[in-house]
């Protein structure tokens, strides 16, 4: 096709989103946040599979990204779990309170 | 073979047990006596003495049947050392045959004599186990006086003149826990000492002479040094001059001459018969031996003549003068005995060998008599008082001390002990010189060759003899005329036969005595011509003899003019006090000799001890050098080096910075781990970065 978006364009992207997703883990206290930092790390990393996929025409990428697609839902769900359990322990859910390891 | 030795007499190898039975004798005492009573321990010491005064006589008899010439009889090799060879040998001729027949003769009478004094003394001083040792002791007197008359060698006499010296030292220290009069102290055990170091003094003169003996000759028997004399003196008299200077020492220290006599008076501290048989009859006549039996190397020295002549006649008088002036007993009997002995050397320095050991003999006789009698009279005296402690128990006489030797505490003992007054009297008598006892014979002999050898000394010993007489008269009525002086003295008791019968045989003797040398028939000279070269019988002098005689009846007249015609009261001082004054005080005091050498000699050296003691070892060498020094050093090694600088400072300070640089690092990692949730992803991501770097990167 004329006028095809060179594959850097997406790796740029792909790179960008991943570098404000984990600062976003970093910086944010709040675990929702985080957690949706995390996705934001994920769907960076999918949208470079994609792009690979499509630009060596290989299917391979593609089913991988189902599988985390499928990993990150099934984290979530396992994550906001322990948030919940940790709540109601804690009261608060300020990352900055769990530090009981420390030693 | 010579002729000699095959004609010998067979008696001749009897020799060796004039020394081996007093050695058995003590031997058999010291391993059984404990078993055995006072009187068999008696019967032993006296046996083997009396056993080896019969061996003498046989030897004597061997001699006289025989030529008279000396034999020498081998016994056992000693050293053997280069050219030195010297073995034990015994050397049997007239002269040491006559010196064995007095030692061992008088030494058994005294040996019986002592059986029964000890046992009173050891009553009297209520030690009875003692016993035992006196006569282990006197008996090994015996055996060295024995070697050293019958020695071969210079050496072999040394080895008895200082085993004699020995057992004076034991015998005078016999009560060494005490002081005369039995009060704890060390006075005895002091005048033992002094004896040992005044003999000392005089040993080294005589080591001296051997050394310089064994340097000249290579030798140091008497055959050996005899007959090389004439030859070293032709070339070398200084080197014999030397000798004989260095045996005077020896002698002085021995015979108690001036000036090392200061030990005899004091030995009187031991008991009675060692006084009569050390420090009258023979340990003090070794000096009068020796230069007897050196005559070869004095006859080649006149000076030494001269010197040794002077040294007995100054002796004699100045011990004479002394002896006027006393009061105990026994110590006039000792300054009469220096003075003796001063006779004795003075005859044998002139040399008249045959003139001094006739009065040797003499002397032996009469100077034991007196000494012995003097102890019955001292234990009459201890038997008074003890009747008077047992009689009354009166404080005042259990309190005051009692001295049964003070003369002045003695008086008409006359009538309380008779027999011991006239056997006294005969050894007075005999000492003092009067015709026909013994003494006279012997001190005549002796006066008439001074006349015609040398006046001066004759001079010195007829007014020693005057002085001689006089003191013995004073004792004579100190003691036994007169009233009692103390209740004591009033109750006295004579003494039992073991004591006085020895004494008779004694009293015998000094009377008899004087047939040994008998002018006209001089048995003496010819029995002593076969050993000492050149003796020549004298001639009497009647000269000399009455003078001699006249002085001592003057002396004696004077003595009874001041003690025996007003008899001295109790408490009364001495008439002769007030009439020298000063004098007397000076005879009184001893000339103050003892001080002198106490504050010249004695005090200076135990100056020199205390301050090698106190500064030298003490401050010195403890404080300073040990504390200061050595324990300095080593403790500031040890302190400052070891402990503070290489252990505290750089050891524990490596190692205590080891120990900070882990803290340290642990402290820094410690903040890793801090539960922050956000940290640890940090620490993820960065993880991250790193591994995905190495890989692009690689």
């Amino acid at each position: 096709m004329v006028g095809v978006i060179p594959l850097s364009y997406y790796l740029a992207i792909s790179a960008v989103l991943f570098v404000m997703g984990a600062l976003g883990v970093l910086v944010r206290r709040n675990p929702l946040i985080i957690f949706m930092s995390i996705e934001l790390m994920l769907n960076a990393a999918n949208l470079a599979f994609l792009a690979f996929a499509r630009a060596l025409n290989v299917l391979t990428g593609q089913i991988f990204v189902l599988f985390v697609m499928t990993v990150a839902a099934a984290e979530v769900a396992v994550g906001l779990a322990l948030i919940v359990v940790i709540f109601r322990t804690k009261h608060s859910i300020d990352v900055d309170l769990m530090s009981s390891l420390k030693g | 073979m010579l002729l000699s030795e095959v004609t010998m007499s067979p008696l001749f190898n009897l020799v060796p047990l004039i020394v081996f039975l007093p050695v058995a004798g003590l031997l058999v005492n010291l391993i059984f006596g404990g078993k055995m009573g006072e009187k068999a321990i008696g019967a032993v010491a006296s046996a083997a003495s009396g056993l080896a005064f019969v061996v003498s006589a046989l030897l004597g008899v061997a001699l006289w049947t025989g030529s008279g010439e000396a034999v020498v009889v081998p016994f056992a090799d000693w050293i053997h050392i280069g050219d030195l060879n010297i073995a034990w040998s015994f050397r049997v001729d007239t002269l040491s045959v006559l010196m064995m027949l007095v030692v061992s003769g008088v030494g058994t009478l005294i040996h019986i004599y002592a059986i029964g004094y000890m046992h009173e003394d050891v009553r009297f001083k209520k030690d009875e186990k003692r016993y035992r040792r006196f006569f282990v002791f006197m008996n090994l007197f015996i055996a060295m006086m024995m070697i050293l008359v019958s020695g071969d060698s210079y050496l072999m006499l040394f080895v008895g003149w200082e085993g004699v010296g020995l057992c004076s030292f034991l015998l005078i220290g016999f009560w060494y826990e005490m002081d005369t009069l039995g009060r704890p102290s060390w006075a005895n055990s002091d005048a033992a000492k002094k004896a040992m170091i005044a003999n000392r003094i005089g040993d080294f003169g005589f080591l001296l002479a051997s050394f310089t003996m064994f340097w000249a000759f290579k030798d140091l028997s008497f055959g050996g040094v005899f007959s090389q004399a004439g030859q070293v003196a032709s070339v070398a008299p200084g080197v014999i001059l030397a000798i004989t200077l260095f045996l005077l020492i020896g002698v002085a220290g021995k015979s108690a001459q001036l000036p090392l006599y200061v030990w005899l008076p004091d030995a009187m501290a031991g008991p009675t018969p060692v006084s009569a048989l050390i420090h009258a009859a023979t340990m003090v006549t070794a000096g009068v031996y020796l230069v007897a039996r050196s005559a070869p190397l004095y006859t080649l020295v006149p000076q030494a003549q001269t010197t040794v002549a002077l040294v007995g006649g100054i002796t004699a008088l100045f011990a004479a003068t002394i002896a006027v002036g006393q009061y105990d007993i026994k110590k006039v009997l000792a300054y009469s005995t220096i003075s003796q002995l001063g006779f004795m050397v003075a005859a044998v320095g002139m040399g008249a060998y045959v003139a001094g050991m006739f009065h040797l003999v003499t002397h032996a006789f009469f100077k034991a008599l007196l000494f012995l009698s003097a102890g019955s009279v001292i234990l009459g005296m201890e038997r008074g008082h003890h009747h008077l402690a047992h009689g009354k128990h009166d404080e005042h006489h259990s309190e005051e001390v009692f001295d049964p030797s003070d003369m002045r505490n003695m008086g008409g003992l006359r009538k309380q002990m008779p027999v011991t007054f006239w056997l006294y009297l005969i050894g007075a008598l005999a000492l003092a010189g009067i015709v026909p006892l013994a003494g006279f014979w012997s001190k005549d002999e002796i006066l008439a060759d001074a006349f015609h050898k040398f006046p001066t000394v004759y001079w010195l010993l007829t007014i020693a003899a005057f002085f001689t007489a006089f003191y013995m008269g004073r004792q004579v009525w100190m003691v036994f005329f007169g009233k009692p002086r103390h209740e004591a003295a009033a109750h006295a008791e004579e003494s039992k036969p073991i004591i006085t019968v020895p004494l008779m045989i004694l009293a015998g003797l000094a009377v008899l005595g004087g047939a040994l040398n008998l002018p006209g028939l001089h048995t003496l000279t010819d029995w002593l011509e076969h050993t000492i070269a050149g003796v020549e019988a004298g001639e009497f002098n009647f000269l000399v003899a009455g003078l001699s005689t006249g002085l001592a009846l003057l002396a004696i007249f004077l003595a009874w003019t001041l003690y025996g015609h007003k008899p001295l009261a109790e408490g009364q001082k001495d008439p002769l006090k007030k009439l020298l004054g000063p004098v007397f005080t000076i005879f009184e005091r001893k000339y103050w000799v003892d001080e002198a050498y106490g504050a010249l000699f004695i005090n200076r050296f135990v100056d020199v001890a205390r301050f090698l003691a106190d500064i030298i070892d003490g401050r010195f060498w403890h404080d300073w050098f040990h504390e200061k020094v050595i324990a300095g050093t080593y403790n500031w090694l040890s302190r400052t080096v070891l402990d503070l600088r290489i252990d505290t400072q750089g050891i524990d300070a490596f190692f205590n910075w080891l120990g900070e640089l882990t803290k340290r690092i642990s402290a820094g990692l410690r903040r890793w781990q801090n539960g922050f949730v956000r940290s640890y992803a940090l620490a993820v991501l960065a993880g991250v970065v790193v591994i995905l770097g190495y890989l692009l990167l690689k």
